[in-house]
């Protein structure tokens, strides 16, 4: 009944998928793919601090903060985007967003 | 211990439930509300993990300000989200398949995987015992000494987006009266005042 590492590392790759499986579900809707890039980006976060706990080295939560300040950073970035986006096009489906013809 | 894991259990199972509905949920402000029952969960995690700190930054930034963030993104913007919402139905078997194949995957890494005898001789900055240190003690003194340059990084990285998020949604719109303080500071009595004699019983024309 002891909780180890692995049930943390489960936790952590079922999070993953899930934000996979959300860009792949809503390929029309940016913000839900930005949230799940944040779903994406807890996982890591919590394998992080679940090695740094189970093998008794602080460097991985310091490493995790460095995740969650690049997660904010690329949330502001993102919103922000979107809205310059939406504000010329007036829409924010991804299928739209062809102006540099990738 | 007991206590522990009925703890993991609970929180890992609210923040799986939490992060299905954030990938299925119809409403994007639903979706980030159930984004935001996720981290606290994440949070309730971190804490059992003894990363007090990171749990606390966790629902302080996260919750505080990014969800918020999206928050006001979604209903800030005008969007049918129901014209985006269609076609989810199409997208479900790939996306179903490409996550089982990736899940799969993940959970035979970390079923076949053990630690490496020797990693116990390279730790980095052995967690001091909670009882003498805390964690956000503890975490300080790792990250103000030996991890400075990732700190200054981190905040220059928050600069840039700051700088970045302002100038793609600064916009100044041509018919909107501004306050000019040049024209301010420059004025001085002789054109600011008009002193008129009027005689009595006149009035001003």
């Amino acid at each position: 009944m002891t909780v180890g590492l692995g049930h943390y590392l489960a936790l952590g790759a079922i999070l993953f998928t899930l934000g996979i499986v959300g860009i792949f579900l809503n390929r029309k809707n940016v913000i839900i793919i930005l949230m799940s890039i944040e779903l994406i980006l807890l996982s890591v976060n919590i394998n992080l601090v679940a090695f740094s706990t189970f093998l008794g080295d602080i460097v991985g939560q310091v490493y995790a903060l460095i995740v969650l300040t690049v997660a904010a950073a690329e949330a502001a970035i993102g919103l922000a985007i979107l809205v310059a986006y939406f504000r010329n096009r007036g829409s924010i489906a991804v299928e739209d967003i062809n102006l540099m013809k990738g | 211990m007991i206590i522990t894991a009925i703890f993991f259990y609970l929180f890992a199972a609210v923040c799986v439930a939490s992060a299905i509905m954030v990938i299925a949920a119809r409403n994007p402000v639903h979706s980030v509300l159930f984004l935001i029952l996720a981290f606290v969960n994440a949070a309730g995690l971190f804490v059992l993990l003894g990363a007090e700190f990171l749990a606390m930054i966790l629902i302080v930034v996260y919750v505080g300000a990014v969800a918020v963030l999206f928050l006001f993104v979604v209903m800030m913007l005008d969007v049918d989200f129901a014209e985006l919402r269609r076609g989810v139905l199409t997208y479900l078997p790939i996306g179903g398949l490409i996550g089982a194949v990736f899940l799969a995957e993940l959970l035979v890494v970390v079923g076949a995987w053990v630690i490496g005898p020797s990693v116990a001789n390279s730790i980095t900055a052995p967690i001091p015992p909670p009882s003498a240190v805390s964690n956000t003690e503890a975490l300080g003194l790792v990250l103000y000494t030996r991890y400075v340059y990732f700190f200054e990084a981190a905040g220059i990285v928050l600069l840039i987006a700051m700088v970045g998020a302002i100038v793609l949604t600064l916009r100044h719109k041509p018919n909107v009266r501004r306050q000019n303080i040049a024209d301010q500071v420059a004025r001085h009595r002789a054109t600011a005042i008009e002193i008129v004699k009027v005689k009595p019983g006149q009035g001003l024309s």
